[in-house]
């Protein structure tokens, strides 16, 4: 029965598949896999909507929206109404067809990054051998999609937030790659089914997850800061602050293109959150051997959205980071941070198992975290204060 | 004759001769356009065109499995951006010097 | 040969031809993305999958930004008096298409005689970094030195020369 209910999205394609000819069935089954990926995603999408305003709302001492349908919970289908009916306002001197583009190609690259993701047990909807691959490079194409709608705009506020998101992205995408490469070494695979079935394991009812591993942990701090920074959000929401830059990249588009925007960068945080979870907290897998009887897409959405949770949560506590502080941090403390994170994962490998590997990487991973953080924090040399007058 | 039209026959000549192609619209973009940047482009195209015949021969090939073909594709995009790198960057280099990226204009050793 | 290459072929060439062809420097470079993405799909359809996917993440996600951000830096966004195409341009156009005349007797003339197989035995990544640690594992370290200094001659040539004092 446990069985049944785990598997019954794949035994509700399997029926609806069978009705048809033996040929079509597997371009069916992809297909019904296709739709369902949008239709839930994005539903997904709308109760974050109202998750984040209501839950930044907590924060900040005040209530979110609470007029549509209880507790706010229907305020998505009023803010749909109003994107679907808003005028599109296009700048006259803007690129029409760049304009017209970009929220297109992002939304494209966006979605496919959810081919790869294993929802549950045996739910897949491409079981690439380069799975971690593809979806990184559909992350690379989604950076191309925020420099075409900046400056397609033709307008410098836009132009300036583009290149801003630009080179952050970029430099967190090293980062990205780098603290998944630690997770693939010690599978041995870039599928990603086969990285969750790696940590589906239990000692003494504890999994196998890889959060925590000493490496686990260092490399899922590195790749969260990381993805904070790719889908721009706060505290790296320099390009797209409101006190800031108007709107960033964004700033000229309006009704159903802004609202493809707003989806892309939150499906891009499922989607991403997604991929944390399946690298370093187990996918689907439970968390005790004990509870079996859960099922295993229940247990992949829990974890995401506990991921996104957390994405709210720092976005309603942090400050916001300016673009030299945030550059600096990406290139002189999380990659080298990250680097070493890939040789301790090589070093615990090696090792051997016993709890000596334990204490040797938790020890090299914890002082070099201590030591560059004290570099970082170089307190500038004030010279004694000289005053210069006018002459 | 009977050669040729034999040849079109064969899905690697399909391959080879969109990569003849695409190598000379690169090449003719090099040779044709004024602005520095777009030399490199069509740079960056002819260097495509090879690695798309690299990969077509390593397919249809002899020996794919020993991933000779593959793996010189490979090197050839990590080579290939790393030239793009360099190559960018002596071009904004350059307009830091002479305020433009024309290479018509760029004559300060001629005559 | 299926219609699916004829599809992808068309777009790639269609890319390069606009590349080439349009006035202004970004919509260019968002052709020749163009151009890299119908490659990467070529390069899926030929079982490769590796070389497709590093394709577009390395061309199409940094190689693409590289030349926008030059095209930025270097105001190409503004179009030149004397128009974009060099003086020259017909001497150019003919040797393009001499070389695709040679190139494409050679490709016809001569493919009858390579053997032609059609089924291939899979190639999985893990194939792939056993052939860079164990075959190429020279060429794999030539091409870390090569990435460095290409990293650190970038940094050096297009960096801000410190103002010498007067």
């Amino acid at each position: 029965m446990a069985a049944n209910l785990d598997q019954i999205f794949i035994l509700l394609r399997n029926w609806l598949v069978s009705f048809l000819p033996a040929a079509l069935r597997p371009a069916a089954g992809v297909v019904l896999g296709v739709i369902a990926i949008v239709c839930v995603f994005p539903g997904f999408f709308a109760l974050t909507t109202v998750f984040e305003r209501k839950g930044l709302g907590r924060i900040q001492n005040r209530i979110g929206p609470n007029r549509v349908g209880p507790f706010g919970l229907f305020q998505p289908i009023a803010d749909g109404i109003k994107a679907l009916t808003k005028e599109d306002v296009v700048p006259l001197s803007a690129n029409a067809a760049v304009h017209f583009l970009a929220p297109l190609v992002m939304v494209v690259a966006v979605f496919m990054e959810f081919a790869v993701l294993p929802i549950g047990r045996n739910m897949v909807l491409v079981d690439m051998d380069a799975g971690l691959l593809f979806f990184f490079a559909m992350g690379a194409a989604t950076e191309l999609s925020v420099f075409m709608a900046g400056w397609s705009s033709r307008n410098k506020y836009s132009l300036l937030g583009a290149m801003r998101a630009v080179a952050q992205m970029i430099s967190y995408e090293v980062v990205l790659l780098l603290s998944s490469v630690s997770v693939v070494m010690i599978t041995g695979s870039l599928s990603l089914p086969k990285i969750v079935a790696a940590q589906d394991q239990f000692t003494n009812g504890f999994p196998h997850w890889y959060i925590f591993t000493p490496w686990g942990l260092a490399g899922f701090l590195m790749y969260a800061i990381a993805a904070t920074a790719e889908t721009n959000r706060s505290p790296f929401d320099l390009p797209e602050g409101e006190s800031e830059l108007v709107a960033g990249y964004h700033t000229e588009y309006s009704g159903f293109k802004f609202a493809l925007f707003f989806l892309g960068e939150y499906l891009a945080m499922f989607s991403i959150s997604g991929l944390g979870t399946t690298l370093f907290l187990g996918g689907w897998s439970a968390p005790f051997s004990f509870l079996p009887w859960v099922p295993s897409w229940i247990w992949f959405f829990g974890k995401v959205m506990l991921s996104i949770f957390v994405f709210i949560w720092l976005r309603g506590t942090l400050p916001r980071l300016r673009q030299d502080q945030l550059m600096n941090f990406a290139w002189k403390f999380v990659l080298p941070f990250t680097l070493l994170n890939l040789m301790v994962t090589a070093l615990w490998r090696f090792m051997g198992e016993g709890w000596q590997r334990w204490v040797v990487c938790s020890v090299i991973l914890v002082a070099a975290y201590v030591v560059m953080g004290r570099l970082e924090m170089r307190r500038e040399h004030f010279g004694p204060r000289s005053y210069r007058y006018a002459e | 004759m009977t050669s040729m039209t034999m040849g079109l026959a064969t899905p690697l000549a399909g391959y080879l001769l969109v990569a003849a192609l695409l190598f000379a619209i690169g090449l003719a973009g090099a040779l044709v356009r004024r602005n520095a940047i777009l030399v490199l482009i069509g740079i960056e195209l002819m260097l495509n065109a090879a690695n798309l015949n690299l990969i077509a021969f390593w397919r249809f090939g002899p020996h794919p499995e020993a991933l000779t073909g593959m793996m010189f594709a490979i090197f050839s995009i990590a080579v290939a951006a790393a030239e793009a790198a360099v190559g960018l960057g002596l071009v904004i280099s350059i307009y830091r010097h002479t305020n433009t990226a024309e290479l018509d204009n760029i004559d300060r050793m001629k005559g | 040969m299926s219609p699916i290459f004829y599809l992808l072929a068309a777009l790639t060439l269609a890319g390069g031809l606009a590349t080439v062809l349009l006035k202004h420097l970004v919509h260019a470079a968002l052709a020749v993305t163009v151009a890299f993405a119908g490659l990467a799909l070529l390069f899926l359809q030929l079982d490769a999958q590796f070389a497709g996917f590093a394709q577009i993440l390395v061309y199409i996600g940094a190689v693409a930004i590289l030349i926008v951000f030059a095209i930025l830096l270097t105001h190409g966004a503004d179009l030149p008096k004397e128009g974009v195409f060099s003086k020259t341009w017909l001497v150019g156009l003919i040797i393009a298409a001499g070389v695709f005349a040679v190139l494409g007797w050679a490709v016809l003339e001569s493919v009858s005689a390579i053997p032609q197989q059609n089924t291939m035995p899979a190639v999985t990544v893990r194939d792939i970094g056993n052939a860079l640690l164990d075959r190429y594992v020279l060429p794999l370290e030539i091409v870390a030195l090569l990435l460095t200094a290409a990293t650190i001659g970038a940094v050096i040539v297009a960096m801000h020369e410190k103002e010498r004092p007067k």
